[in-house]
Parts: structure tokens; sequence; C-alpha cells
């Protein structure tokens, strides 16, 4: 038989050696990398402390009260696992993104790093692990239990109360040890995860062996095993589909939402890789694990005495049947599966209460008053240690509580239940942007109330905190309110009537908080990059980019280093970016600089969380974001500003040089037009000069003297009217001309202009009856238009027998006046230039104008609401005159 | 030849494509496997086919688990590029947060 001192100094021998395991591992880490750590393989077995105790006993148990119904638990992580492309990958992706530390930063980042929803998920944690902490006390004391029933003499034990105490004592020390032993940044307690996957190995070696030995040694093979069950109490079993998919549901869910499940599958995931050799490799140990927990429970069933626990049957077989190496062997898979998960809830619930609760608190409250250099370090350590004890004492005491008398399985589905009111805050906030903090806060605060209400304080029993009368009559006499029956809603056993009302109730106030709220700005990129985790690189944030505010960053370090120290730092720092003051740029290499000033005092992790957690720490990737934001939004505003100069700029530019063309165009016309002017004056004056020098000489013949004196006089009538012209022209130009309307009749004014151009020479052509036209019009004007257009015909028409036609057409309320000649008209490249002033094709002789006349007829035409237009194709020159019926009044 | 590489390529990301989509849906088809029991047994008889029940689901499980087997072989380039990436970024500096 094993004595009892045997069984306790195998177990120490155990624990020195995983301890000199994680130590080893820790040293290796420390001095030549990481390497074969990161490997899949260790991931994976450091995954299944999903299988604790519950597993390791309770399963068999399980399988002997509710036959199949235990694959579920297995079935539910199986699913999720071998799903991990949907959830499993963006959960570490964004894990890893964020540098998220438990599940609680999880949520309490995603919604904007609020605090409060920090310690809600942390508190939440800590109630609902107390039953799983007292579920792993309560199997180790009982398997010393099984020894002590298998040799009921010489062992000193009191009790199995007593046993739990000391297990939990030695777990607490064990986790101290191991936990928070180190503080470093760079060790992501690689040594526990090792030691944890040695465990792993031991547990499933034990089980398989006691499997193998139960099916090929106490049976005869799988064939017989059939038989057995099919023959066993386990047939009767009744599979009730509710409790199927509602605990396939809740496994599926605690597989996530558990934080010990979170730190080793998030926390201490080494890369992506690793997860997709776990999304088969872990089912694969859930099914190992499972195999043979049917035929332990059919053979133990049939071999027990009547009575005996079932959940202890992996370990009580052996010993009935006195195969002591294989009883020791299962006693250590036991304490494997129970040490394993109760140090690693230890570490990720101390974490969680160490950053979420107590260092917030210490803080806000103890370190403003510490004016000199204060311990970070020691107060992290410290409340992780006392966080550790107490978590394990309250374990104890609801182990105490409730008289340890449950399954084991009863009370891991109260655990599971707790753990997954967290599911709906966090799955909602990685795959709806639309989830805010007041509903995260709402869910997960109704969800945990009614688990508490009506599974966890029920599941104290008589002793419990519940009175029968609340029980059974509900709470205040209120019948709906009945613990088990919420809402009459009797039909359901009470495990699945508390989840199915807690998460319904809890993603429903998620859901419609979520709708109803508008979250804050922080909150939104937080959620914009828990949505869209895909589309960064993993591990993006650092102290790369902007951070937070340097005065905040001294504020925090005068709490550390004191003010002096600190502000030496800050001020040389300034100093060494050219920066007056205290208060440098917060550039990554000043914050790394102050990180390791920072480590240097009170040790690199402290420090490193300082910066990052406490002051605004996972906040710093945000506000950096925001700064970006703005940044970007500046950068974007100050182009667009420049943009806008700088298309002004070019406007102004093209029209300074569109002014500076037209001037000089402008420019060289009054130089032509000078030099036309000076020339068309010249010429007459000339002649008048010399001949009225002729003339001045005297002695000259009567007829020359008359004829010189009629050229002078000629001359000077031309001058006169080309001043005259000139200045009407200048008149009508500058629009100063005053028009004196008139009625007239077309054909009137036709008559006076051929009359008045002396058109003898030409042969007209009129149609009496389109000129019937009356006109409101200044008369005198638009005659000086037609005798213009029909001395040019007379002058330029060189046609043998000159004809000129004159067509008159209507169009609506317009006039066209049509003056075609028979002469060669004018060549194309000339017709534009006509209308231009001093336009003259031929020499003047033949002219005798100044070429003044057109360029008199548009403006006159342009002063009467008309036009004068150049009519090519019509066999000769042809100007076509239109214009309204009514001048229009304009002004 | 660049035609045939080219049309190599888009044919190897399109199967990636496709075993993506078999890794969202291979959770789907466990689910409704694992519900099958449900349908078998109309609990009219005291005594269900537990043993069967049994055989099924031990069957059932590891099938399922070869696929998610060939389905990560199948993704391993892909996660191989990430991984690549996220240990690069490790080694710039690792998370520190204390836990």
């Amino acid at each position: 038989m094993i004595a009892f001192r045997l069984l306790v100094l195998v177990c120490l021998l155990y624990v020195g050696m995983l301890f000199l395991v994680a130590f080893f591992v820790e040293r290796r880490a420390a001095r030549s990398g990481i390497g074969w750590l990161r490997s899949p393989l260790v991931y994976t077995l450091s995954l299944s402390i999903y299988c604790t105790a519950w597993t390791f006993y309770g399963a068999v148990g399980y399988a002997a009260r509710s036959g199949l119904e235990f694959a579920t638990i297995y079935l539910g992580p199986t699913l999720v696992f071998i799903g991990w492309w949907w959830f499993l990958r963006k959960l570490v992706r964004i894990g890893k993104s964020q540098r998220v530390t438990s599940i609680a930063d999880l949520i309490s980042s995603r919604y904007g790093k609020s605090n409060l929803l920090g310690v809600i998920v942390t508190v939440l944690a800590v109630v609902s692990a107390m039953p799983y902490i007292a579920l792993q006390l309560q199997s180790v004391a009982l398997s010393f239990g099984a020894f002590a029933d298998a040799a009921p003499k010489g062992w000193a034990i009191e009790g199995p109360a007593s046993t739990a105490f000391w297990v939990a004592v030695g777990l607490a020390v064990f986790t101290v040890l191991f936990g928070t032993r180190n503080l470093d940044a760079n060790e992501q307690h690689q040594g526990v995860v090792t030691a944890i996957a040695v465990e792993a190995v031991v547990k499933l070696v034990a089980l398989l062996a006691v499997g193998v030995f139960v099916v090929w040694f106490v049976a005869d093979g799988p064939a017989d095993i059939i038989a057995r069950v099919n023959a066993s109490q386990i047939a009767a079993w009744r599979l009730q589909p509710g409790r199927w998919i509602g605990l396939t549901f809740l496994a599926g869910a605690a597989v996530v939402s558990l934080p010990r499940m979170f730190q080793v599958m998030v926390v201490e995931n080494g890369h992506e890789r690793q997860l997709a050799t776990a999304s088969w490799a872990f089912p694969l140990y859930l099914f190992a694990m499972s195999l043979f927990v049917v035929p332990i429970a059919v053979v133990g069933l049939e071999m027990m005495p009547k009575g005996s626990n079932p959940d202890l049957f992996v370990l009580s077989l052996p010993l009935m049947l006195h195969q002591n190496g294989l009883a020791m062997l299962v006693f250590l898979g036991g304490f494997s599966s129970a040490t394993s998960m109760v140090i690693m809830a230890a570490i990720a619930l101390s974490t969680m209460v160490s950053n979420h609760v107590v260092m917030p608190v210490w803080l806000h409250f103890v370190a403003p008053r510490a004016t000199l250099s204060g311990d970070v370090r020691r107060v992290v350590l410290l409340s992780r240690r006392i966080a550790i004890g107490a978590i394990l004492a309250m374990g104890y005491g609801y182990y105490r509580f409730t008289g340890g008398g449950e399954a084991l399985a009863a009370i891991g589905l109260i655990s599971f239940a707790g753990a997954a009111q967290v599911l709906p805050a966090m799955v909602g906030g990685m795959f709806w942007r639309g989830a805010t903090r007041a509903g995260a806060a709402s869910g997960l605060l109704i969800g945990f109330t009614l688990w508490l209400y009506t599974l966890f304080l029920p599941s104290f029993g008589d002793t419990g905190l519940l009175s029968p009368a609340v029980m059974t009559q509900g709470l205040f006499g209120l019948a709906w309110l009945r613990p088990h029956a919420l809402f009459g809603v009797d039909g359901l056993d009470p495990l699945l009537h508390a989840l199915f009302w807690s998460i319904a109730l809890n993603t429903l106030a998620f859901c419609a908080v979520s709708l109803m709220t508008f979250p804050s700005p922080v909150e939104r990129l937080q959620g914009a990059q828990f949505v869209n985790a895909f589309e960064r690189g993993p591990g993006a944030q650092g102290w790369s980019r902007g951070l937070a505010e340097a005065e905040d960053l001294l504020v925090m370090s005068q709490r550390i280093l004191g003010p002096d120290a600190a502000q030496a730092f800050f001020g040389a720092q300034a100093r060494a970016q050219g920066v007056e003051g205290l208060l440098p740029e917060t550039t990554p290499e000043f914050v790394d600089r102050l990180e390791r000033l920072l480590s240097g005092s009170v040790g690199a992790a402290t420090a490193h969380a300082m910066i990052s957690q406490i002051a605004g720490g996972a906040a710093v990737s945000v506000e950096d974001l925001m700064a970006v934001a703005n940044e970007t939004a500046q950068m974007m505003e100050y182009s667009s500003q420049l943009e806008a100069k700088s298309e002004e700029l070019t406007r102004t530019a093209r029209q300074l040089r569109e002014a500076n063309a037209k001037l000089t165009q402008l420019s060289l016309q009054k130089d032509a037009f000078l030099g036309q002017i000076s020339h068309e004056l010249r010429t007459p004056m000339t002649s008048i000069r010399a001949f009225s020098q002729i003339l001045m000489g005297g002695g000259l013949p009567e007829a020359d003297a008359a004829r010189f004196a009629g050229i002078i006089q000629d001359e000077s009538i031309r001058l006169t009217r080309l001043l005259d012209d000139l200045l009407d022209l200048s008149v009508l130009e500058n629009g100063q001309v005053t028009l004196n309307e008139t009625e007239v009749s077309l054909r009137t004014l036709i008559d006076r202009a051929l009359v008045a151009a002396a058109s003898g020479g030409l042969t007209i052509e009129r149609e009496a009856g389109a000129e019937a036209v009356t006109l409101h019009t200044d008369a005198d004007r638009l005659s000086q238009v037609f005798i213009n257009l029909v001395s040019n015909a007379r002058k330029y028409c060189d046609a043998a027998r000159p004809r000129l036609k004159i067509a008159v057409r209507q169009r609506g309320a317009q006039v066209e006046v049509d003056f075609i000649d028979n002469g060669t008209g004018i060549p194309k490249d000339s017709q534009a230039l006509i209308f231009e002033k001093f336009a003259r094709l031929t020499d003047q002789s033949r002219a005798g104008g100044a070429g003044l006349g057109l360029a008199i007829c548009r403006e006159i035409m342009a002063n009467l609401g008309g036009t004068i237009a150049y009519l090519p194709g019509q066999g000769g020159a042809a100007f076509r005159v239109s214009l309204p019926r009514r001048i229009a009044r304009v002004a | 030849m660049a035609m045939r590489r080219a049309l190599f390529l888009a044919r190897r990301s399109y199967r990636l494509r496709r075993m993506m989509d078999a890794a969202r849906l291979l959770p789907i088809l466990g689910f409704m496997l694992f519900l099958m029991p449900i349908l078998w047994g109309p609990a009219t008889t005291d005594v269900r086919p537990t043993a069967f029940d049994a055989v099924y689901l031990f069957l059932v499980w590891p099938a399922l688990i070869l696929a998610a087997f060939a389905i990560a072989r199948a993704l391993a380039p892909v996660m191989g590029a990430e991984g690549a990436e996220a240990e690069a970024a490790e080694a710039g500096g690792r998370d520190g947060a204390p836990r």
C-alpha cells in the first residue's frame, strides 16, 4: 500500500521537477532565445489546461451519470478550434496587435480603455473562477481520500477539508513562486507554460494508460466494451436536445472566455502559425482525453461497489485492482490537471486584479502622496501575490461552504456559465463596430447578476446565501423571481435555465444599449481597430508613433522617480531635442529612454506597464492614432489651403498675362493708329503747304492760281472730313452718341441714301414690296450706313457694268438689308479686316476716304442694336445690315 | 512561359481561397454532425443505442480533426508569412505589460 508520506513526497518531488523545468526553461530563454519553446506543440499542450481535474476525474463521473453528454464539454471547443479561421485567428491577431494582457484588458481596450469594464470583467472572472478552483481542490482531496479508503490504516489525515486546505496553501505558494517570480517584460511566462505542457503530457499519458488497462486488460477489447456499454446503466441515459446544444455552446463559449484559456491561447501565443497547428492538434488532444471515458465509466460501474463515487473511478479502479504504479501515475495525472489549472487561473486572475483594480487604485490614491521614489515593482508583485492567495482562499471557501458534495462536472458548469457572460461583449466587440461601452457594461452586469442569482448563489445549497423560501417562492415572495424558474419558465433544468436567461438578456441588453448610446472617439477608433484587425499587420503598435502627452509622462515619472530626478531627465532630453522648458517632444527615442530609466528604478516590466498601461498606456496607441488623425487632418487642411492659394496665384498670373497682352496689343494698335492718323493728316497737309507756297511765290497765271487754290480747298475739305470721321468714330466707340429715334420707312431711307451717295454709275436693283417696312430707329445714322455702303459699291465695284442689288428681308423682329454688287468682291483673308480702322484694300487715290467708313458703320450698327457683316459667296462684295425693327432701349 | 506561370499562381491562390472557405465551413459541418444524435433518438424507448452513438461520435470527431489538419496544412503558407511578420515585429520590442 502507498503510505501517505510517500504520496506527499511524490507530490513534492513532482512539483520540484516542474519547478526545475520552469527554471531551466527560463534560464535557457534568457540566454539563447526561445526557439523550440515557441513550437506549436508546446502551445497546443499548454492549451490543454482546458482539461482540468474536471476532465481527468469528473468526465468519467459525468459519463456514469449522464452518458454521452460529457462529450459536449469537448465537442464545443473542438468546433471553436476547427473553426479557428472565423474567430480564434482574429482574437489572437487582436491580442497581439493590441498587446492585450488578459481578457479584462481585451474588453476594456475594445471599449475605449474603460477601466470600469476592466473591473467588471475582473470581478466576474474572479467570482466565476471560485467554483472551478474549488473543484480542483475537491478533486485532489478526493484523490487523497481514495488512497485513504484503499488503505484505511496508517493515514494521518483528518478529512478531505483539511487536505483541501493544505493543497490550497501548497498551490498558492507554488503559484506565487512560479507566476510572480519575475516581472520581466520579455518573458511570457515561458517557464510556466512549458511546465504546463509537461503536465499536459502526464495527464494524457495517465488517462490513456488507465483506458488501455481497462479496455485490454480488464475487458476483452473494444468489442467487449461495446457490449458492456449497451448492457450497463449508462445505456439508460437520455439525450436531452436542449442540454446537448446548450452545453456544446457553453463549452465553446468557455474555451474562449475563461481567463486562463485566454491567457495561454492569446497572451502566451508566439505567432499565428501555432494556432494553425492547434486548430487540429488541440481537438485531437480533447479526443484522446475523451476516448476512454465511457469504457472506464462502464467498467467502473460494473466492478466498483454500489455507492462509490464515479468521479473517482479513474483512480479507484487501479487501486482496487492493486495496480499501485498505475494508481500513482493516475494520481499524478490528476494532480497535474488540478495544479496546472489553478496555477494558470491564478496567474491570469492576479494579472487582471493587479492591472485593473490594484494599480489604478494605487496610482490614484497612494502614488500621488509618495513624492519620492515609490517601488511600483514591489506593489505589482505584492498585489499579485496577495491576489493569488485571495483567489485560492476564495476557492477554498467555496469548497467549504458548498460542502464539497457536488459532482465535479456540475461545479465546473457553474463556472463555465459565469465565464461565458463575457462572450457577447467580446464577440460583439470583435465583429460589430457599433458595440459601445455602455452596451458592454449593461450586458455584462445583467448577465453577471442573473448568473449570480440563478446559478451561483443557489449552488451553495441550503447552507447558502439564498434561503429556501427564496428558492421556492421567489425574491420578495414574487413567484416570477424564483431563481430556478425566472419569469415562470420552470421547464428547464437549472443550468440551462440560468444559461438561457443570463446569455439571452445579456445579449439583449448589450445590443439594445449599444444601439441607443453613442460611443466616444476613442471607443470608435478602438472598435475600428478591433473589427478591422486584419487590415493592419500584426504587432504594429508600439512606441513607434506619436505618444501620450509629455506632461502626463512627466507627472507619472515624478511619482516614480521623484520630482528632481524626473525633471532633470526631462529637461536634459528637451535640451537634447532643442526644445525650451521641461517638456520634450514625445518621440519614440525619448519614450524608449524614459522606459529604460524607469526600468532602472522599478524594473523593466513595470516601467513598460507604467507607460503602456497606467499612464494611459493602452490608451497610448489610440491617442497616438487620434493625434495622427489630427495631424493628417491639419496637413490636409493646410495643403488644401496651399492649393487654393496657389490656384489663386495661378489665376491672377494668368489674368495679369492676359491684361499685359491686351495692353501690348492696345499699345501696338494705338501706335499703328497714330501712324495712320499722322499719315492721313500729312498727305493733305503736304499738298496744302506745297500749293500755298507756290501761291505765295506769286507770278502765276490766273488759271493756275485758281486751280491750285481749288486743290488746297479740296485737301482741306478732305482733312476736315477725316477729322469729322475720327471724332464721329470716337463718339460712337465710347457709346456717348445720343440717338435721335423716329418712325421712318425703310424705302425712304434707301432712297435718301441712293441720292446722297450719287449712285449715278450704278444700276440699282430694288424690291419695292419688301422695302415697305417701318422702322423705329435713328434715321440719320442708319442712312449714314446705307450711304457708306452704296458709295463703297460705287467706288470699288470693278465690273464693266456695275450693278447693286438691295434686298430686304424680315426675320421676326429683325430686318435684314443686303447690299450686293457684281464686282470681284473682297478676298477671303481680307474679309476680317475690312471693318477695322484705316483698313483699305486698294490704294487710297481710288477711295478718296480715310478708310474709316466701315469702321464707323460697324459702330453705328452696334449702337442701333444691330450688326453689319460681310456676306461671302454672293458673286461680288456683299454686306448685310441687320437691325431690330424697333430699337431696344438700353438703359 | 510567363503565361503558364501566371496561370499556375492564380490557380494556387484560388485553391488557397477555397481552402479558407473550407476552414470557415468546417465548424458548421461539425456542428451539424454533432447534432445528429438528437435526430436519431426520440426518447420513446428507455434504452438508447448508446454504444452506437458513442461509436458514431468517436468516428465523426477524428474525421473532423483530420479535415482540420488538412486545411491547416494547406493554409500553412499564408500563416507562415504572417508568422514571420509577427516574429519580426516581436524582435522589435515585445509586449511587456506585466501579467
